[in-house]
């Protein structure tokens, strides 16, 4: 039986990005927060030890523990769904800080275009550019709207970098400069700019210089160290929740964490929550703690599962189109790049940074002509240097054999000499792309796994091939020696992908036929549940999800505010 | 491998191999007696199996870490040998076994990712398709062990003699038809072994040499990788490239 704990304001699933915000705001204005996570607390000097690329990276140390909770996978609906049972693709963030603590730190805004993109395409390209399987829809908010929001993120972290004219208006520049444009990154500045494109520095959450944020949190410039991706900054230069919004939150003593607390389901009384169940993960305890409003922070996929594991909000049906809980899931699209090899020039790619990149902004979103192209939206075409760690990166050129000598010598010979051009690329909602219950695969503590059913679309295989074309033709211009792209978008496979940018899920929008949230993250269907993350986006741009789910978080807290003094819907 | 070791005339080498194997006095007994006897008698024989030798005497007393906690020493010479086919000595230098992948793999399958203990174990194993990933219920230290013993039945069955007693081509025959899945394997796929013994050698080679492999940082070395260090802003702004010594993690203790 539970231990029933005494009533709070609020309660907070979860604490990345979304629990970190949302704890920080509310405890700021005095609201008292419990914050609940399954994994351990954490802090910076906890990460000394983080050079270690086979733990951190290949063992996922900072990661959510796949032996007691994973997904299930399954491409099509008439496949069985099995489990993932070690990482291949996405991973995912487990302790306080969440995959802030392990991210890369680039920090984009979502475009004009992705918050209207319903009405902007049929606008520009009649109702039929896009057939109707695919389940685009506007957000119900607009980027004039998100500006703020943007702002007041991208200012709490201390975003490094330089406003680009094709994308959205925005009132400041970023907090500080960009960071240094390195030899390599010359190369594809060099290269694009003779081609006729304007790039420009990725936005970083790796500070380019030393930063004190307006919650009076100092901070100290990247190092450039190369151990960022996968693992946490122990210099607390990358902007992690764990360096920023909760040591606010707990500066307030309105703040508590409790960690290795996962939570299994939401109580509820009619249509309203009424606070959470969860269970030590070390003694096996289980607690009720009941609450006034709760916020569900969990990450895209727990944000799903925990709704449907309560009974809470209608699950989406494949079938029907109807219901809205698991609708939306989308990915991104990762083939299209090209390996450019150089046999006479050697790059410091030891060295490196999470967001350290340069890019170009003329294929994103609707920012070139569709009229002839069987897709729409488009990709980041990009450059990075995150430090080449030489377990993960033994780059050959295709054709040449996995093992033995000749791959022993060529992965030597290129080590230090090969480049990687980019596409990241949007994706569209399509309606057999869903999230539901397993009927099988069970957590460790007895509650049915998240199923993922989920394959790409022609509209992705379209634009790689596109896509491809752009960054061969970027490599040509880098006169490089050879030139090795990936052109074809193959099935998506649950262990070979790499992209941790999963969206959807609990979609905001205007209507609540067909979204779950409201613009303030507000389920339409229980007025006092706020759920926030990536799980809100109805499609997937062809940027990074945080800042935009960071501004989201902003939004919504301002929301719970607004309506813990008035109730009910505020949309 | 290439292809000119893959046409290689196989019958030749049984032949020589049945020979070898006749004069050894080795086609029958235990597998610990014929693991022991069969290193002995390759030591003298070091034309026929110019591989497996020679480890015993390198200054094995020296580093304390290098000692086994889970191979017999039978397994484990037939890793060193495996090992070093994955990522064999050159001209750049060591190869996987010199740099101590086998120790590596040794401490790797004794611990926690031997028992698989951050994987998902939970419900039924059904068979894949080939997006979803590996679904097997077989733990990666007996997956490896597994593979060990596969392999050598399937150097007898075509070779006629244990793996590390064979020439190197015949090795590599061996190890490909695993890696292509078509070596006889109970339980998964030959494939499934062939993977794990590939991954684990190359982060042997590369891992922090605190997991015992990676010896004397020398696989960083030859790619001139400097393993951990705290700050590049300056190497990082340099148009030519600077080679700097390969510090180890052990280096960042006491910061
Ligand atoms: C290696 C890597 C690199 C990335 N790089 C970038 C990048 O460069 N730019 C970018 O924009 N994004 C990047 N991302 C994605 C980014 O990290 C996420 O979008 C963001 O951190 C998500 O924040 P969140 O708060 O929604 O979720 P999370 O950070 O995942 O936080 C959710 C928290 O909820 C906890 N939780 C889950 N279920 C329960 C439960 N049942 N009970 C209690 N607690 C629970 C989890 O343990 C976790 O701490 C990267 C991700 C990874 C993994
Ligand atoms: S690269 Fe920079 S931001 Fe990333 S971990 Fe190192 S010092 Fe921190």
């Amino acid at each position: 039986m539970a231990t029933k704990l005494p009533k709070v304001p609020v309660v907070v699933v979860g604490m990345g990005w979304a629990g970190g915000i949302i704890s920080a705001e509310l405890t700021k204005a005095g609201i008292p927060v419990v914050g609940i996570e399954r994994g351990k607390e954490r802090k910076t000097e906890d990460y000394l030890m983080g050079h270690d690329e086979l733990r951190f990276q290949h063992r996922t140390e900072l990661m959510q523990d796949l032996s007691k909770e994973t997904i299930t996978h399954r491409n099509t609906l008439n496949m069985r769904a099995l489990p993932m049972r070690n990482y291949g693709t996405f991973i995912v963030g487990d302790g306080l800080g969440g995959a802030g603590s392990h991210w890369n730190g680039q920090t984009y805004r979502f475009l004009p275009y992705d918050f209207e993109i319903k009405t902007l395409t049929e606008q520009k390209y009649g109702p039929n550019k896009i057939a109707p399987e695919y389940t685009i829809q506007d957000w119900g908010i607009t980027y004039d709207e998100m500006e703020p929001y943007y702002d007041t993120f991208e200012k709490m972290a201390g975003i490094s970098g330089e406003t680009v004219e094709l994308y959205g208006k925005r009132a400041n520049p970023y907090p500080t400069g960009p960071m240094l444009k390195t030899p390599v990154l010359e190369v594809f500045e060099k290269a694009t700019t003779s081609l006729g494109y304007k790039p420009y520095m990725v936005p970083s959450a790796n500070l380019s210089e030393a930063y004190t944020n307006p919650d009076g949190i100092s901070r100290a410039a990247c190092q450039y160290c190369a151990y960022c991706e996968n693992f946490g900054c122990e210099y607390g230069a990358k902007a992690d929740p764990v360096v920023t919004v909760i040591p606010v939150a707990k500066e307030t003593g309105k703040l508590e964490t409790r960690t290795h607390s996962n939570v299994l389901r939401l109580t509820k009384d009619g249509n309203r929550a009424t606070g959470v169940i969860y269970v030590n993960t070390i003694t096996g305890e289980e607690f009720e703690q009941p609450a006034d409003v709760v916020v569900v922070a969990s990450y895209v996929f727990n944000n799903a599962r925990l709704l449907l594991n309560s009974g809470i909000g209608t699950p989406y049906n494949p079938e029907t189109g109807k219901g809205t809980i698991g609708k939306n899931y989308a990915y991104q699209v990762s083939s299209g790049f090209t390996t450019a090899f150089f046999k006479d020039r050697e790059f410091n790619l030891y060295a490196g940074a999470g967001a350290l990149g340069i890019e170009i902004p003329e294929f994103t979103g609707d920012n070139f002509d569709h009229s002839d192209l069987n897709f729409i939206h488009g990709s980041g075409i990009r450059m990075f240097q995150y430090g080449a760690r030489p377990i993960a990166n033994n780059v050959v050129p295709s054709g040449t054999p996995s093992w033995g000598a000749e791959f022993k010598s060529e992965s030597i010979r290129w080590a230090n000499s090969f480049l990687k051009i980019a596409s990241q690329g949007s994706s569209m909602p399509h309606k057999n792309n869903y999230l539901d219950l397993d009927p099988e695969f069970k957590d460790a503590y007895g509650m049915p796994l998240l199923r993922m059913t989920y394959d790409y679309t022609d509209q992705d295989r379209e634009l790689v091939k596109y896509m491809a074309g752009v960054t061969s033709k970027i490599a040509e211009e880098m006169g490089a020696d050879i030139i090795d792209t990936v052109s074809e978008q193959a099935p998506f496979n649950v262990n070979k992908d790499t992209n941790t940018h999963n969206t959807g899920g609990v979609i905001m929008g205007a209507d609540p036929a067909t979204s779950a949230v409201n613009s303030y993250l507000q389920m339409w269907e229980a007025e006092n549940v706020f759920v926030v993350g990536a799980s809100a986006f109805p499609h997937n741009s062809n940027f990074n999800p945080t800042g935009t789910l960071g501004a989201l978080s902003y939004r919504a807290a301002e929301g719970i505010q607004t309506y813990l003094k008035q109730g009910g819907l505020l949309v | 491998m290439s292809e000119k070791e893959k046409n290689s005339p196989i019958l030749d080498k049984r032949s020589s191999r049945r020979t070898f194997i006749k004069n050894s006095g080795l086609t029958v007994g235990g597998v610990v007696l014929g693991g022991a006897l069969g290193s002995l008698l390759v030591n003298k024989d070091k034309t026929a199996t110019p591989e497996a030798p020679a480890h015993t005497e390198t200054g094995a007393a020296a580093n304390p870490n290098v000692a086994l906690m889970f191979f017999t020493p039978d397994e484990y010479r037939m890793t060193q040998t495996a090992v070093e086919r994955i990522y064999p000595a050159d001209d750049n230098g060591p190869g996987a076994k010199d740099l101590n992948a086998a120790i590596y793999i040794d401490h790797q399958l004794a611990g926690q990712y031997g028992l698989n203990s951050k994987d998902y174990r939970l419900g039924n194993f059904y068979a894949p398709e080939p997006t979803q990933g590996a679904q097997t219920k077989i733990l990666n230290k007996d997956l490896f062990l597994l593979g060990l013993k596969e392999l050598n039945n399937y150097s007898k069955q075509n070779f006629e003699a244990n793996f590390v007693e064979l020439e190197a081509a015949d090795q590599d025959t061996a190890l490909a038809a695993f890696s292509e899945g078509k070596a006889q394997f109970a339980g998964t796929s030959s494939s499934e072994f062939f993977n794990l013994l590939r991954k684990l050698t190359i982060e042997g080679v590369y891992a922090d040499p605190l997991y015992g492999g990676n010896k004397d940082m020398q696989g960083w070395a030859m790619r001139k990788y400097p393993g951990s260090r705290m700050s590049y802003v300056k190497e990082i702004q340099s148009e030519t490239f600077v080679k700097l010594d390969p510090q180890g993690l052990n280096s960042h203790m006491g910061h």
